[in-house]
């Protein structure tokens, strides 16, 4: 990763954190689909990225969310989790031939059938982990995972949307 | 000993993930807790100055709005104070001091607010600068909003009542049968009315309010009316919901109280080792 993507990365990670604190806090569609746009960085970082500092990352991004919502360790339990599995979800997905080294896990990089493959099952860990954790004890099985499997088609949806239209061709915003 | 060293490292990034994923759910565990000790929340300088800039951004939509809230209320009061002022030809007598400055009332702005997690909390623009403590009540002039939790020195953070974890001491206006209002949380306009004994008739359309036993909320303050009454699982309670005055979505300014002799019922209930809601 060169300087010039770093920047980049550097202020994608901001711009979707303050467009998640800002706007977002208080969006549910329907009451069940929230959208937590933030994960999109998490879901942009290199392919080759190791384990070991995407987890940190993670972790620390979700804290940061946390510290706004006043959900002290929710987000930063579930973005963790997400972290953790998007590097053998990789694995379990690579098309044949593997990935170039180049290669970041971007709609226009990986085409729409990959992406939606990579990122449901990712952002439905996510929100299952997260709501789970928020319904402790209250609600039941269901309104969780109604709650997860609406969320997460939301904030894919979401994510598609945001690439499309401020994702270059090749790399960075 | 190298080949478990060399192991372990093989395994750094999943033993770095439990252990991220224990400290986040302890630090779940203990900021849930009601009188855990949130230090780490909305409420420090750098989080409370940005969400107020947005908040001041956002605000300035429902000013009028605001205003007509605040019209209603300086009527209402106006009303009251009819009443209260002695006329010329009766006599007043006063009363023990001791219970006119029970309660002190301060005003504060919303600047953050959620309404769709089961832990819902607010954040106010006043802190223990402006006089805040930990353990106020806050309502608004439609209702009981919520429960200081914790203060900084220029925000503070509250429990709001769409909270699963904050009880509050009520009563069904006309009969003055007492119950538990809490959050079961499901919508954000309903609360659950608990342990109402079956022999209460309570029907729908009652009004509920605090009871002053919680030393939190001074009496009579609305909590909301009864929706429905069901006869429900238990065999001892009533299952009723209640429907809540105060609209979370649009309250903007919100009253402080606070009980200037809360510390000594807390002491003396802790004395006699009763367990009180708030």
């Amino acid at each position: 990763m060169n300087f010039r993507n770093l920047i980049t990365y550097i202020f994608m990670v901001i711009c979707l954190c303050t467009v998640q604190i800002l706007l977002l806090k208080n969006v549910a569609l329907f009451g069940v689909a929230f959208c937590f746009i933030y994960l999109l960085a998490i879901l942009s970082f290199p392919i080759s990225m190791r384990s070991f500092p995407l987890i940190l990352i993670s972790f620390g991004l979700g804290l940061l969310i946390d510290v706004f919502y006043d959900t002290l360790g929710l987000h930063a339990a579930a973005a963790t989790l997400l972290a953790f599995l998007r590097t053998y979800w990789l694995k379990a997905i690579s098309p044949n031939g593997g990935y170039d080294d180049s290669n970041s896990p971007t709609l226009r990089e990986m085409g729409i059938g990959w992406y939606i493959s990579y990122s449901l099952p990712l952002v439905f860990a996510f929100s299952l982990m997260f709501f789970t954790a928020d319904q402790w004890g209250t609600g039941g099985l269901f309104g969780v995972l109604n709650k997860s499997l609406f969320s997460s088609i939301f904030t894919v949806i979401l994510a598609i949307i945001v690439q499309l239209l401020f994702f270059k061709r090749r790399r960075g915003i | 000993m190298l080949r478990i060293l060399q192991f372990l490292y093989s395994l750094r990034s999943f033993l770095l993930f439990v252990l991220l994923e224990v400290l986040a759910i302890s630090l779940i565990v203990s900021n849930n807790s009601p009188q855990g000790a949130a230090f780490f929340n909305s409420s420090n300088a750098i989080t409370g100055s940005v969400l107020k800039t947005r908040s001041d951004v956002v605000d300035f939509f429902s000013l009028a709005e605001n205003n007509e809230a605040l019209v209603i209320q300086n009527a209402a009061l106006l009303e009251q104070l009819k009443t209260i002022n002695s006329s010329p030809d009766s006599l007043k007598l006063e009363l023990d001091s001791a219970f006119e400055a029970q309660y002190n009332f301060k005003g504060a702005r919303i600047i953050s607010n959620s309404l769709r997690f089961a832990q819902n909390h607010l954040t106010l623009n006043k802190g223990s600068n402006d006089g805040i403590k930990p353990g106020m009540g806050v309502f608004n002039e439609q209702g009981v909003i919520g429960r200081v939790k914790s203060v900084s020195e220029n925000y503070s953070v509250a429990f709001s009542l769409l909270n699963t974890e904050l009880n509050l001491s009520t009563k069904i206006k006309n009969n003055d049968s007492f119950g538990t209002a809490k959050w079961d949380g499901q919508d954000s306009q309903k609360t659950k009315l608990l342990y109402v004994p079956r022999h209460v008739t309570a029907s729908a359309g009652d009004t509920i309010v605090t009871t002053g036993f919680s030393a939190v909320f001074p009496e009579g303050i609305l909590v909301g009316i009864i929706e429905s009454v069901n006869q429900g699982e238990d065999p001892n309670y009533l299952d009723i919901v209640v429907k809540l005055s105060a609209d979370f979505s649009k309250a903007h300014y919100v009253y402080l109280v606070e009980n200037s002799q809360l510390n000594e019922i807390d002491s003396l209930q802790k004395q006699s080792e009763i367990e009180n809601e708030f």
